[in-house]
């Protein structure tokens, strides 16, 4: 295995235990507990409801992961002075910065897969006790493969997330990375409208900060296919490609400036 | 005729004028000075101690060697090559001061994780790592997290660790703070049969006593400059202040008659007395009038200057 592997396994334990997948396996039981109980409520719409609920809840838990998590450990490392050791290693500093990133989409990884494998029991679950009336009149399967693709899309954009987070740390502290990378991700929502500004506004100043803004600012957006996939709508394969295309240029952006910065800090 | 072989004496450590200025202030940076113009030679094979007051530049040196912080100016290299070029680092361990790992490691997966940096394969790593905490002292202990880890335990982790890679070059930054009095003997047999196998070690100490019984060479630091440097012998043996003679069955009289041919006189028992006597007058002579007054001879040994009053006296030059 190569250093930027041990290092990559190494972050993966760090995280695995800190407990916070531990954290998610109650929150799975929480998600069925709590979408058995609408289930009830909304009789006919159970699936579609517990699909939504279940893709915003991965997003949401795996914001708080890939934030969390990603703002930690290179500060943790500085803050402690292990990488005083670790750094006297044969490694070079960007293998620290690359590697980290590699554990941490491994975590990530290996949470969504656990929640995935959550949501798709308690639709399957839902589905075993339906009846053939609602059976007949819902429009995509119970336990739909489409889903796949938007859990997919949602691993890219935490990915993203992610790299975000662990770039602001690799200068900042773990309070104000996290407020930057939370703030990066709103914008990144919206940054879409950033494109349509001068329609709006005249000042040439603002148009063009807008316009730096827009192509700076991640296009997060796209990766959130949730609702086409709730209702059945089609996600192409041309699709998915760029987006995902898309998103390892900007994390490859975000990791060479990242491990320019780290290449540079002193550790006093 | 005979072609002289290219001679090029690589040394273990060598610094060139390396300088570090911190910027300190809050709102207004400005620099200040932790290292000034330090060259500093360290050959093969050799043990050198790197000693100082607190504040002098020791640690700010360690880590100017390893990279952790950059120089202000000056240059270094490391077993010949450049600052931070990982084959260097291949033949190299570091302990850190105060050395911090990670809590949620135990002392085993720690090493298998540093062994496995140097790309050391499974069983290598296995046999390493129960050899090297064998040898520090870790016992059972070693299937803890090192978040259980003692001070002193973490220590010895520290020191077992710099040496996974048979390193040709460890550099320990205090690898005797922390210690109790067996692991200092410990380190202190560890350090030097580190040096009968030919590695070169580079350590930062307080405790003189230390570096007297390990080093060939010391150099001592005061206020980020160099203020001694060089082979111990040749600081201290040569610089012998004065006698120390031991005597029995002398009647006080006899001493007391002495006025201030001894500079000091300590009664040791009924009738003994141990006499310190100045580097002017021969002792041979006061042997013989002490004993012609039939006083008995114990013991007469030179009084060298020790490490310590060496540091004293430079340190206090330096301020
Ligand atoms: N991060 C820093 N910022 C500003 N000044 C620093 C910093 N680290 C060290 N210094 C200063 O540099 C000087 C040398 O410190 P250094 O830690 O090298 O001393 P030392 O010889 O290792 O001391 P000790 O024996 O106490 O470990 C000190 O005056 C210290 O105040
Ligand atoms: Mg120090």
């Amino acid at each position: 295995m190569t250093s930027l592997g041990w290092i990559a396994v190494n972050g993966f334990r760090e995280s695995v235990r800190d407990k916070v997948l531990y954290n998610l396996v109650a929150f799975a039981i929480l998600l069925m507990g709590a979408s058995l109980v609408l289930g009830q409520l909304t009789a006919g719409q159970d699936l579609k409801i517990i699909k939504d609920l279940g893709l915003s809840a991965m997003s949401i838990f795996g914001l708080f992961i890939a934030v969390f998590i990603g703002i930690g450990l290179v500060f943790k490392e500085v803050e402690r002075r292990s990488i005083y050791n670790l750094l006297s290693k044969p490694i070079r500093r960007h293998e620290v910065v690359v590697g980290k990133y590699a554990g941490l989409v491994l975590t990530l990884t290996v949470n969504i897969v656990i929640m995935t494998v959550a949501l798709y029991a308690v639709l399957a679950y839902v589905a075993w006790g339906e009846n053939e009336f609602a059976r007949q009149a819902r429009e995509t399967p119970a336990l739909d493969p489409a889903l796949l693709k938007a859990i997919a899309l949602l691993l890219v954009q935490l990915m993203v997330v992610t790299a975000i987070a662990l770039f602001f740390s690799t200068f900042s502290t773990p309070i104000l990375s996290a407020a930057l990378t939370f703030g990066v991700y709103v914008a990144g929502y919206f940054s879409a409208d950033l494109r349509n500004i001068d329609q709006v506004v005249d000042s040439r100043l603002t148009q063009t900060l807008a316009r730096g803004l827009y192509y700076t600012l991640p296009n997060l957006a796209p990766f959130d296919v949730a609702s086409q996939a709730v209702h059945g709508l089609p996600i192409t394969a041309g699709y998915m490609a760029v987006t995902i295309a898309y998103a390892i240029v900007y994390i490859a952006i975000l990791l060479v400036a990242g491990s320019a910065v780290f290449s540079r800090r002193e550790f006093k | 005729m005979v072609a002289f072989p290219l001679v090029t004496v690589a040394f273990a450590i060598e610094t060139v004028d390396l300088t570090k200025d911190y910027s300190v202030g809050f709102w207004r940076k400005r620099p200040r000075r932790a290292l000034d113009r330090l060259s500093l030679q360290v050959e093969r094979g050799e043990v050198f101690g790197f000693l100082g007051p607190n504040g002098a530049g020791k640690t700010t040196t360690l880590k100017l060697l390893l990279q952790l912080v950059f120089p202000t100016a000056g240059r270094a290299q490391l077993l010949g090559c450049p600052l931070g070029d990982p084959a260097a680092k291949r033949r190299l361990g570091y302990l850190p001061e105060q050395p911090y790992f990670y809590d949620y490691l135990s002392a085993e997966e720690l090493m298998d994780y540093f062994g496995g940096l140097f790309g050391l394969g499974l069983s290598e790593r296995r046999r390493r790592t129960n050899a090297l905490l064998d040898e520090v002292g870790i016992g059972a202990e070693r299937r803890l997290q090192l978040r259980k880890f003692s001070k002193g335990m973490l220590q010895r982790v520290g020191i077992a660790q710099a040496l996974l890679n048979e390193p040709e070059l460890v550099i320990l930054d205090e690898p005797m703070s922390g210690l109790d009095p067996l692991g200092r003997r410990d380190v202190r047999g560890l350090i030097l049969r580190l040096r009968d196998r030919g590695c070169t070690v580079f350590f930062s100490s307080h405790v003189l006593s230390d570096a007297e019984t390990l080093c060939s060479k010391v150099a001592i630091l005061a206020k980020g400059c160099l203020v001694a440097s060089g082979r111990l012998s040749d600081m201290l043996a040569l610089q012998v202040r004065g006698w120390e003679l031991v005597v029995a069955d002398t009647p006080d009289a006899l001493v007391a008659a002495l006025g201030t041919r001894a500079t000091r006189v300590v009664r040791i028992g009924e009738g003994r007395f141990s006499l310190e006597l100045p580097l002017g007058a021969p002792p041979e002579r006061m042997v013989a009038e002490l004993a012609a007054a039939g006083a008995k001879l114990v013991s007469l040994t030179p009084l060298h200057e020790t490490l310590e009053d060496f540091f004293v006296q430079r340190v206090g030059e330096g301020t």
